[in-house]
């Protein structure tokens, strides 16, 4: 049988150390090695994509990036790995999180546990993006884009338009272009503090809004296009503009 | 981390008998040195002369004229005795209650009677001398019934009571973590994974007490020094911790586990959240009768917007309080990208 590889993320060091040997005392009866180690959020996204990691140990309290958030965007990845959570809040904060549904574990972590949580996870598969969506509670602080095994994360607080486009949507920061696969609607509702909606098809940064030429097109700063506003949201968007 | 404190000194004076009580027990002759003390005595006083105006007379222009003749005799005897009272504070807080309120008012009834003979005109009998001393009386007694009654709100039950549900709490996330990281020492390094623990434990035990005695500074700063080695385990190089307490009063007392939540704050939202290293500055020094504190830590808007959680601060806030009542300050700021949290305190030196 081949061995499972894990991927440990803690963004402290004793902690991936206490995993690593955790995995070789079960390595008996569930054969494991280390694809890779990351220790903090950011570096998980990047480093993940090319380890071949079926499982991913992935602390929830990390600098950077919070684990919750760095699971939504590995569940992009064509191969996603498994995912299972490890926490050191106790139970109550675990029922807060509604990390139920998921897989996690509580540190310190014991052997039994961990070899069960492996083998159900690695069995389960990659957790489903709506079950993370719902955990995650917070807005992302990015969206992402998968480049062939690649990802790459865009600020949030870059983007200037998002547009829909028949299947994707179009994400349009100052200085670059991408299409990523997320209905429109949801990223209203996840993002309604910082986008606002000018026409049936697109929202615009609440930041970006540029007073210039306050008529049926939105001028946006830093980007040639002009974006249609539709007649039915012009007030709003009047009311943004007056307010910028 | 620059300390090479020793260890082990930590509790053996913690169990020092030295009661938070002196500032709120009942029957205490009330401190005339303290801050919150002398403002409740002039505003009373005051107030009491404003009412005595307000009922002898019809209107208010007659009330405020009455008012301001009568503070012409009042405020001199007030600041007279309340310079008396500062001055003897010491020596009446060393008498038994009774004895003690009765030297207040001798005090009180000896300065106003001499006021009186030096402001008062000359051609006022002794019927004028009687009624100053009167009214005085009243007011000394009163003041005493009500202060007296004021600590007795504070204590004992219920400021105990208050105090217990006020104790600081350490994170769970910390508890879980640390023994994690033991763990993790257990098999390579058992001597540093011993060491841990014990400090852990001193942490635990006292947090764990009955934290209703004043503490010396000396035994607050080997406990932030524990509490310092079980982060640096855990964090390793990512904290940094700059100790600057070679002024500090090691024989100050205060409050236990105040400072302790502070730099768990500093280390919680300024290290943590941080990818790379994060400094923490820890500075204690006496100036003059102040003992001032300044804990500092990177800042990270995003966490502090998203954490929010000031509750400690509250806590620490309110437990000052308790001890020291209007005499103790904690003020944070932001600046240049640190997080600066600064207290203030008197200096209350232990007695040998």
């Amino acid at each position: 049988m081949n061995p499972l590889r894990v991927f440990i993320a803690d963004d402290e060091a004793p902690a991936r150390e206490r995993l690593r040997e955790l995995l070789t005392d079960i390595a008996a009866e569930l054969p494991t090695e280390v694809a890779g180690e990351a220790q903090n959020g950011l570096e998980t996204v990047e480093r993940l994509p090319a380890s071949g990691a079926h499982v991913l140990l992935l602390d929830i309290q990390m600098p950077g990036m919070g684990g919750l958030e760095v699971a939504r965007h590995l569940a992009g990845l064509p191969t996603a790995p498994a995912v299972v959570f490890v926490t050191a809040h106790d139970r109550h904060a675990v029922e807060a999180f509604e990390l139920n549904a998921l897989d996690y574990l509580m540190k310190p972590v014991r052997t039994e546990r961990l070899a069960a949580a492996l083998r159900k996870a690695a069995a389960a598969g990659p957790p489903p993006k709506e079950q993370l969506a719902h955990a995650a509670r917070q807005p992302r602080e990015y969206l992402s884009v998968v480049e062939r095994n690649r990802i790459v994360l865009v600020p949030v607080r870059e983007i200037v338009f998002l547009r829909a486009e028949l299947k994707y949507v179009t994400l349009r920061t100052r200085s670059a272009e991408h299409l990523i696969e997320e209905p429109l609607v949801g990223l209203e509702a996840e993002f309604a503090e910082q986008f606002v909606r000018v026409h049936r098809n697109c929202l615009v940064a609440r930041a970006a809004g540029s007073d210039e030429e306050p008529h049926w097109n939105v001028v946006l700063d830093g980007v040639a296009e002009r974006l249609p506003v539709s007649r039915r949201q012009w007030a709003v968007v009047r009311v943004l503009v007056k307010d910028a | 981390m620059g300390h090479t404190r020793k260890r082990g000194a930590l509790l053996k004076h913690r169990s020092m008998p030295m009661s938070i009580k002196q500032n709120f027990t009942a029957d205490a002759v009330p401190d005339f040195r303290n801050l919150g003390v002398m403002a409740r005595v002039l505003l009373a006083v005051n107030a009491f002369a404003f009412a005595a105006a307000l009922t002898a007379e019809p209107n208010w222009s007659a009330v405020l004229d009455r008012f301001l003749r009568a503070a012409a005799m009042v405020e001199p005897m007030l600041l007279a005795a309340m310079v008396a009272l500062y001055v003897l504070s010491p020596a009446l807080a060393r008498l038994a209650y009774w004895q003690g309120c009765a030297a207040v008012l001798a005090i009180a009834l000896a300065v106003s009677g001499a006021v009186h003979a030096a402001v008062a005109p000359p051609d006022n009998g002794l019927a004028a001398l009687a009624r100053t001393l009167g009214l005085t009386a009243i007011a000394v007694v009163s003041l005493l019934a009500y202060l007296r009654l004021l600590t007795r709100a504070y204590s004992p039950a219920l400021s105990e009571a208050r105090l217990q549900a006020l104790q600081s709490r350490i994170r769970p996330h910390f508890l879980f973590n640390s023994l994690n990281a033991v763990l993790s020492l257990m098999r390579r390094d058992p001597r540093r994974a011993e060491r841990a623990l014990e400090d852990l434990a001193d942490l635990f035990r006292v947090l764990m007490q009955d934290n209703r005695s004043f503490v010396r500074l000396a035994d607050e700063i080997a406990l932030l020094e524990r509490y310092a080695a079980i982060e640096q385990l855990r964090l390793g190089e990512r904290l940094e911790i700059t100790w600057e307490l070679d002024t500090a009063p090691q024989d100050a007392l205060l409050p236990p586990m105040v400072l302790q939540p502070l730099l768990e704050n500093a280390v919680y939202h300024g290290v943590e959240p941080g990818t790379g290293a994060g400094r923490v500055v820890v500075h204690i020094e006496r100036r003059g009768a102040r003992v001032l504190v300044r804990i500092e830590n990177p800042y990270f808007e995003e966490h502090a917007r998203r954490a929010g959680n000031r509750m400690a601060q509250a806590n620490i806030r309110e437990r000052l309080q308790l001890f020291f009542d209007a005499e103790a300050r904690l003020a944070t700021r932001v600046a240049a990208g640190r997080y600066v949290v600064e207290l203030e305190m008197p200096y209350r030196p232990a007695k040998a």
